[in-house]
């Protein structure tokens, strides 16, 4: 437990590998970093103590030397790894298909997967990414990160703010650029030093010894961008609370209005128009040949005029509130309109031609001609019962399919949408209580009967568009971008900027020249040779070559 | 420096890394136990067992049944299935014979069924009350102001609810005749 003392003179914290100050090989503390099997010295955080890995008196100091192993951090990932997989095995209780016979997911998962199921049900997978020990392990995560960078970052901004610019022969030695000249004038020392200052070195110097450094803030990039992984956990963090963040999804047909879901009833939307347009060859010359390579339409606009009203006063849900217009907006894509409360709407799908209205007319079915003998329109939404034509006839609508399809001989609706409407029509004659039965839909006109005296027919339609759009208030977006911003700042810093360190230490009457980077290591090469032309000094080897377990080197995390 | 002075730093030191360590560990606690409230709060905006059922009102257009608007409210002292339907949807088909079935002896024992209706137009729902000989009041929903309310996403969604208005139980999809029977035994208003 007790500190070291170098024999430069300075005191290093227990658990150091590297002096501090002179960078003198710590006796009995190689094999932290590997050095005691390797001739070069491993430079990754200076050799610097990392406290965690010596105190463990407390609890606390328990706990956070626990969270501040890399290895840890990274089994926490795999595990989160393994545990993400796993939700994927079968559907997620909210990807429960609404055809199931019972979405209760105890019963769904045994029922459809049989035993496996079941376990996956039991096992709570089928709500795993809510589930409180998934948030911890994540939460976990986010812990290992903050350790893991405070317990390197602090003793390595300590050990860079020590260094001396003497350092030990040994330290010298061992670095992986070096090398040794054996005459060396004090002009020549000079030049090297005023070039490598002309390089935007920063040169210190003790005893004619001597550091020239630069880059030292690409070091805290790593730092400054765990900082903004941070930033980006507690944004993510703040969206658990609906008061801060709300994603919805509304349909909204034209001419109707509907309820904003999310906002408590409070805020009502009325589609008034959906338009929907695609480039054509009058919007100039020089779409043309774009538009002709092009098989498919091209999207223009789509936008969704659009109505919000705000409930005035307290209802009771289901009676209709009374409503006052907030605003009318025209929104589009990457233009949402704000509505109030924090709440936004994007526009964000479509479904076009819905059918609105249909008109059809009677005929006899042995007029060549068709001629109409009455007419009638149906609203698909609200259709009446039966309609009483001109001329005495009466058609009433049997049944009605908004979404026809053929189920195991069947007919039925598949939704509520009129999308392929089909009805069945009975055609009373005047004074008649026997109907014909007619089947009409959309390119069908079936007579089962093969003997009715009267035949519908379209003559018209009438369609319309429904508009999707996002419903969201996300107050937490600008930490995620301050975070994003940090992050990247980070990222830049450590990418474009490399610590470069040259040492010149004086030997009889030569110098040991020795130089470290955390990358780039050819263009610090380059800074040396420059800085020593037309010296005798020679210029650094590469002893990497010289060592022999080199294969697993990396970078600084 | 004395061995005495030494030892203070130390100790001095050693008392500053505790409080920072603790101060960072306290922190990040902070913010996972916040972070599963907020994920356990956030479950708890959908009504489910044990809530009371928000109210609601919506008019009544099944002609077989004599009531013309139901308000929740009003049926206090009651046991309510509040079901949520639709014609086009294929389970909700499955369990309407089984609560027309048992519909007439409950009503007696002091069960209403709340049929709501999340069909567009009611031709459809009064062909479909035909066919069936549905009795029980069925309330259509076009706003979705009530589905909205209670955060029905698929369905069938039925809500079993006591004679206080209390929510006893929630059926994701289609019921048995038999599970039926459980429900209403178990909303069944004690006299």
């Amino acid at each position: 437990m007790d500190k070291i003392k170098c024999e430069c003179g300075h005191v290093n914290p227990e658990g150091t590998v590297l002096c501090e100050a002179c960078g003198k090989p710590i006796e009995g503390n190689q094999h932290i970093d590997g050095n005691d099997k390797k001739t070069l010295l491993n430079m990754r955080y200076e050799g610097s103590a990392r406290r965690s890995k010596t105190y463990t008196n407390s609890i606390v100091d328990k706990i956070w030397s626990f969270f501040s192993s890399v290895k840890v951090g990274v089994w926490l990932i795999v595990i989160a790894l393994i545990a993400s997989a796993l939700g994927t095995i079968y559907p997620q209780a909210e990807y429960i298909p609404p055809e199931a016979v019972s979405r209760d997911p105890a019963v769904f998962y045994e029922a459809t997967y049989g035993i496996t199921g079941k376990i996956y049900y039991q096992l709570g997978l089928h709500e795993l990414y809510g589930s409180w020990w998934y948030m911890i392990l994540l939460a976990l995560i986010g812990v290992s990160l903050v350790i893991c960078s405070l317990d390197r970052y602090i003793p390595l901004r300590r050990a860079l703010k020590i260094q001396k610019p003497k350092r030990h022969e040994t330290f010298i030695k061992r670095q992986r650029f070096f090398s040794e000249t054996e005459h060396v004038t004090t002009d020549e020392i000079h030049s090297v030093k005023e070039k490598l200052q002309q390089q935007r070195y920063k040169i210190t110097e003790e005893n004619g010894h001597i550091l020239a450094e630069k880059g030292r803030f690409s070091r805290w990039g790593p730092y400054v961008n765990h900082i903004g992984l941070i930033i980006i956990l507690i944004a993510a963090l703040l969206r658990q609370t609906p008061l801060l963040f709300l994603d919805e999804y509304v349909w909204v047909r034209e001419g109707e209005q509907t309820v904003i879901p999310g906002t408590d009833g409070e805020y009502y939307i009325e589609n008034k128009k959906f338009i929907f347009e695609t480039y054509s060859e009058e919007d100039g010359e020089i779409y043309k040949e774009a538009l002709e390579k092009q098989e498919a339409m091209v999207p223009k606009n789509y936008q969704t005029n659009a109505v919000i009203y705000k409930k005035k006063g307290e209802t009771v849900a289901g009676a209709d509130p009374e409503l006052e217009v907030v605003k009318e907006a025209e929104i589009r894509m990457n233009e949402p309109a704000k509505i109030g409360n924090g709440f936004t709407l994007y526009q964000a799908g479509y479904q076009l031609n819905e059918f609105h209205t249909m008109s059809f007319k009677v005929h006899r079915t042995d007029d060549q001609n068709e001629k109409a003998l009455g007419t009638f329109t149906v609203d698909m939404n609200n259709p009446k019962h039966e309609y009483e034509l001109d001329n005495g006839l009466t058609v009433k609508i049997d049944q009605y399919y908004p979404e026809y399809e053929l189920d195991d001989g069947e007919p039925r609706s598949i939704s509520k949408f009129p999308r392929n409407p089909a009805f069945v029509f009975l055609i009373y004659p005047p004074n008649e209580t026997k109907p014909e039965v007619s089947f009409v839909g959309i390119g069908k006109n079936i007579d089962p009967t093969n003997e009715n005296e009267y035949k519908l027919g379209i003559v018209d339609f009438d369609m319309r568009h429904v508009s999707g759009l996002t419903v969201r208030k996300d107050y937490t977006l600008p930490i995620f971008i301050l975070g994003a911003l940090i992050f990247m700042i980070g990222v830049i810093q450590g990418m474009y900027w490399q610590h470069r360190r040259i040492w010149i230490h004086p030997k009889g009457n030569g110098v040991l020249l020795a130089a470290h980077t955390n990358k780039n290591w050819h263009a610090l090469k380059q800074n040396i040779e420059k800085a020593i032309a037309n010296t005798s000094i020679k210029i650094v080897e590469d002893q990497q070559e010289l060592d022999k377990d080199v294969s697993k080197r990396g970078g600084e995390s | 420096m004395s061995l005495e002075q030494r030892k203070a730093n130390k100790a001095h030191k050693m008392k500053k890394r505790f409080i920072f360590r603790s101060i960072i560990l306290i922190l990040m606690l902070a913010a996972i136990v916040y972070a599963l409230v907020a994920n356990f709060n956030k479950d708890k905006s959908i009504y489910r067992a044990g809530d009371q059922a928000p109210d609601f009102k919506l008019e009544q257009i099944n002609a077989n049944n004599e009531l013309e608007s139901i308000q929740l409210s009003e049926l206090k002292g009651k046991g309510v299935m509040l079901n949520f339907w639709a014609t086009y949807c294929k389970p909700c088909e499955a369990e309407m014979p089984f609560m027309e079935k048992l519909y007439p002896e409950y009503k007696e024992k002091g069960i209403e069924i709340v049929a709501v209706n999340l069909d567009v137009n009611t031709l459809v729902v009064d062909r479909f009350i035909d066919k069936y000989d549905l009795t029980f009041p069925i309330l259509p929903d076009h706003k979705e102001q009530v589905m909205d309310l209670y955060k029905v996403g698929k369905l069938p969604s039925t809500f079993f609810i006591d004679e206080n208005g209390v929510i006893v139980d929630k059926v994701d999809g289609a019921l048995t005749l038999e599970n039926l029977e459980k429900q209403f035994q178990k909303i069944l208003p004690k006299k």
